[in-house]
């Protein structure tokens, strides 16, 4: 490509929308954990329950907080009624696990004939007495990650909207709060309010492990800023307060039904920035809050350059190389972004879905990355299709592929390096302390390359095999 | 509504895409909202396939909800005939499409105007077929379409073999341990003198399915795949179908003898008697295992077996006839064959137990106690919570039991592998003697184990001392007969003189 053809802008492209993914019910799988007094019900079919059975691996047989009320013939054709069954099966949750929430997740069966969730919830909540959130997470409507958005839309709608008066009680609330002061004499406490600076309410939202949470929160408290509380917390009883005028900022690029939800329905005012993947996205993120609170942030260019110092064996091995996202989780731009930074250059970003709005931040900086790092600009291919992407990348020959788990295997065996996507939804990748991380997943199948050089084993099918 | 956490058997397209990835060059386009591909997936990391899994999507999104699908799966259909130049694509129905009811048969005859290849529907109900049901409907399908297909253009083969021939039917991926089973049984065929006609659905191109008639008979190796297709070729041609799994050394036997039976009767003479007793006696190792002084040590111990039919059926076999050991209850998830396998095993167990309810198998594991559980991947980690060592039969199953090692379940080098599963799942039988005698070597605290099983009793300190000196390969055992004691004798508190007062009774 000669300097003269390369784009100056972003090119968005749509395709068919024949890709694979993970279907959006899988956020139950991190989200039972991340919300320990919750109960995910998916209303269903067998295909529902087989998926689940498969993705999750091991954590089927821990008993996990969740379950498939599973729809038969007599459900589809409405022999049964809806409520009822969904009483039985509730109650018996109720009786087996008292859960403090049931999320009812909603699928693409319920969809098609029909199922009033969304009304039957709130009768049948007043009955059992146990909050019940309905989120539609289906696949004819979402993909992957965009599963937590809905659950996380639909818990918004339940925050407090009014912070309790007594403020030992508020303590009481705040886990992050009460985990910071753990410990802590009440004079050190009021000392360290202090600490902060005096700005409106901070809350993030974006289902994160707790470590990780922990230390986006110091990140934060370093520049004086306080996080109010996190849209998800440890527990549905301690869903953050959230008042009008409030601010907030997401962590993940695939939270856009539920920054809408908390901009039109909670009239909270939305912090638009990168999200804090990898050092580079990670001080943008934290420098674009600092801003908005008129903060002027205090030693992070220092803090990038030794993250970067430290990443430097990792960033070496894939400096000039090449990658292409097939597209999967919409963690896609992100992570081009800091592999632009790393040095990488990206031929394709593939994207089940782009928000250009939410996104507008990060989507600037990757434009700003590939500049000053003299790349050219990758093309961002919504809603991708998987056969043509193949033909793309047999033509281009990139150094990596970050796919599913469906295409990963037989492009290792046509000499093609890859790495699964799925893993950067689960591994901690946030923030200046997990940057490594991400490397470490990056890296993983050029370092095992390395190892096998030499043993001329690059291309493991014959010839005349078809793809 | 149903609560279910774990299910058995996968849902009816599973069935579907397992037989049409079988074959060779047959692709199959799912009708199926977005990640419900998630068959791919499982394909290519549990069977490790290097090539790409020829499935694909007709998408179902809101607009096809709005509208219907239109030309969505006809295009792509045609789109896929194209690109790849299969022989056959089978339109898939799954549970989201099969309540839209739309026409996927009109889908497919316009499709068929402009492809190349042919193009059928898979003739699947969703809500009625499980995975393996619907893959052996599936599999039937497709023989009758290419049988019929011949017979129209006059191209069927009239004739059988020179020889004695079989089709293996009822091979496929993603299958418990069928690559290996398939190897074992072309050997087995090849010492009996009989020629291989036909494998299929594995490796096998629907061209091959026309000479399916000139077979001596059919063997089907499976209860769960390959049956209808079998019965179908039975009522068309009257070939012979061998429903029997050659699996354990007197089923081998027996398959074997029927075999001689069914070509004797069309004219061949042979006699595997000699071949039988050779392989029983001296190269199968499994006849001379059952009279070695370490089967002897298993004479007795309690088991119990839960798995497919045909798997669950042949161990229970295999443990009580052939090496003495008392399987308790014997289980199968096949509810709707269950009859079948109630006659196979009601000789061989106490107990029937005919579910697909997990927690009822648990819960009955945690009641007998068994020293080994033969089970899927469910009952592995059932065991791993009570500390029963298991040795895994049947799918549902993980990437550890796609072993590349050479490992069949059927035949003769099959009773081998079958042989070391049972013997390694028992805790050694020395090993168990010598612990009982010097005490046991763990000092682990006293665990409450048992999923259901709660405890309203009060162990003393005394009791739990005592308790605590007990080998912990039998604590578990003795604290439940000791607290069902006190219980039955109202005890509130357990002492060191109730537990040794419970031993006399029941000897715990």
């Amino acid at each position: 490509m000669t300097i003269a053809q390369e784009p100056t802008a972003l090119n968005f492209e749509c395709e068919t929308g024949n890709y694979h993914t993970f279907c959006p019910i899988s956020c139950v799988a991190w989200l039972y954990q991340k919300i320990e007094d919750s109960f995910f019900l998916v209303i269903g079919t067998k295909t529902c329950g087989y998926f689940l059975q498969n993705a999750m691996g091991v954590m089927i047989f821990a008993e996990p907080r969740y379950a498939m009320a599973e729809l038969e013939e007599g459900d589809i054709s409405a022999q049964l009624n809806d409520y009822e069954e969904l009483k039985r099966l509730c109650d018996q949750i109720k009786r087996d696990r008292n859960p403090s929430v049931i999320v009812w997740i909603g699928t693409c069966t319920t969809e098609i004939i029909k199922m009033d969730l969304e009304g039957l919830a709130p009768k049948l909540e007043g009955e059992i007495g146990i909050p019940i959130v309905v989120a539609r997470a289906n696949g004819l409507d979402y993909a992957f990650t965009q599963g937590e958005d809905t659950v996380l839309a639909a818990m918004a709608n339940r925050c407090p909207d009014k912070a309790p008066v007594a403020e030992a009680e508020k303590n009481e609330r705040n886990a992050i709060h009460k985990l910071l002061n753990f410990g802590k004499k009440k004079e050190d406490v009021a000392q360290e309010e202090s600490e902060y600076v005096d700005h409106p309410p901070l809350v993030l939202f974006g289902s994160l492990p707790d470590p990780v949470v922990t230390q986006l929160t110091l990140e934060l408290k370093k520049q004086g800023i306080k996080v109010s509380g996190w849209l998800p917390a440890k527990r549905f009883t301690e869903l953050p307060v959230l008042e009008e005028g409030y601010y907030v900022a997401g962590v993940n690029p695939f939270l856009s039904r539920t920054a809408t939800t908390l901009m039109r329905r909670r009239k909270c005012k939305l912090i638009g920035a990168p999200f804090p993947i990898g050092p580079d996205g990670t001080r943008a993120w934290i420098e674009k809050i600092c801003s908005v609170f008129g903060i002027t942030p205090q030693g992070l260019e220092e803090r990038e350059a030794q993250i970067w110092a430290g990443l430097e064996d990792y960033v070496k091995l894939i400096r000039g190389k090449s990658v292409f996202f097939m597209g999967d989780n919409l963690l896609e731009v992100s992570l081009a972004r800091f592999l632009v930074r790393c040095g990488m250059t990206v031929h394709e970003v593939g994207i089940p879905y782009m928000d250009k709005r939410y996104q507008a931040a990060e989507l600037a900086m990757l434009e700003k990355a590939c500049e000053e790092m003299g790349v050219p600009l990758p093309k961002i291919v919504e809603k991708p299709d998987n056969y043509n992407q193949v033909q793309r990348i047999y033509d281009l020959k990139p150094d990596l592929v970050i796919t599913g788990m469906a295409h990963a295997n037989p492009l290792e065996a046509r000499g093609i390096n890859t790495k699964w996507s799925v893993e950067f939804t689960f591994a901690q990748i946030h923030g200046f302390t997990n940057a490594r991380d991400i490397l470490e997943l990056v890296t993983r199948p050029l370092r095992r390359n390395n190892n096998l050089k030499d043993l001329g084993w690059d291309k493991l099918v014959r010839e005349e095999a078809k793809i | 509504m149903k609560l279910a956490y774990w299910m058995y058997a996968g849902p009816a397209h599973i069935g579907t895409l397992r037989v049409a990835t079988s074959f060779k060059n047959v692709h199959a386009i799912m009708h199926a909202p977005l990640g419900d591909d998630y068959f791919n997936v499982m394909r290519s990391m549990l069977s490790r396939e290097r090539d790409f899994t020829p499935v694909t999507t007709s998408v179902v999104d809101r607009h096809v909800l709005s509208r219907g699908s239109q030309e969505k799966v006809v295009d792509n259909i045609t789109r896929k005939d194209a690109e790849e130049h299969p022989d056959l694509i089978v339109l898939t129905p799954t549970c989201t499409s099969s309540i839209l009811q739309e026409d996927l048969h009109n889908f497919v005859e316009r499709a068929q105007l402009e492809a190349k290849g042919d193009v059928i529907l898979a003739d699947v109900n969703h809500y009625r077929a499980n995975e393996l049901q619907a893959g052996d409907r599936t599999l039937h399908q497709i023989v009758q379409f290419y049988i019929e297909k011949a017979r129209k253009k006059g191209e069927l083969p009239t004739s059988k073999t020179e020889k004695p021939s079989v089709n293996i039917i009822g091979i496929s991926t993603l299958g418990f341990h069928n690559n290996h089973d398939c190897t074992e049984l072309k050997r087995l065929m090849a010492d009996l003198g009989i020629e291989v006609n036909a494998v299929i659905p594995e490796g096998a191109s629907v061209h091959e399915l026309k000479n399916l008639p000139k077979a001596w008979f059919n063997l089907v190796p499976y209860r769960e795949l390959g049956l209808m297709a079998a019965k179908y070729l039975e009522a068309e041609f009257g070939t012979p179908c061998i429903d029997i799994a050659p699996m354990g050394v007197v089923e081998t036997a027996k398959c074997i003898r029927k075999i001689q039976e069914v070509i004797n009767a069309q004219g061949a003479d042979v006699n595997y008697e000699e071949y039988i007793n050779e392989q029983t006696l001296y190269v199968s190792q499994a006849a001379w295992f059952s009279r070695s002084i370490d089967c002897q040590n298993l004479t007795g111990k309690k088991a119990v077996v839960f798995g497919d039919n045909t798997h669950a059926a042949a161990l229970t076999k295999i443990l009580s006839r052939e090496m003495g050991i008392h399987v308790v209850w014997a289980g199968t998830y096949c509810k709707y064959d269950a009859d079948w396998f109630r006659e196979q095993v009601q000789d061989y167990c106490d107990e029937v137990l005919i579910t697909d309810d997990h927690g009822a198998i648990g819960d009955a594991i945690a009641r007998v106690e068994p020293s080994a559980i033969f089970g899927t991947q469910m009952e592995r980690h059932v065991g791993k919570r009570l500390d029963i060592p298991c040795g895994v039969i049947a799918a549902p199953i993980h990437v550890q039991n796609f072993p590349i090692g050479y490992k069949p379940f059927l035949g003769y080098e099959g009773t081998n592998q079958i042989t070391d599963l049972i013997y390694n799942s028992f805790t050694l039988g020395m090993e168990d003697h010598l612990l009982e005698i010097f005490g046991g070597h763990d000092t682990k605290e006293v665990i409450t184990k048992g999923i259901s099983a709660e405890s309203d009793l009060n162990w003393t300190k005394d009791g739990l001392a005592e308790l605590n000196k007990i080998p912990g390969f039998v604590r578990g055992k003795v604290k439940r007969n000791t607290e069902k004691f006190a219980r039955d004798r109202g005890f509130k508190d357990i002492s060191a003189e109730v537990l040794y007062a419970a031993k006399e009774a029941v000897g715990a």
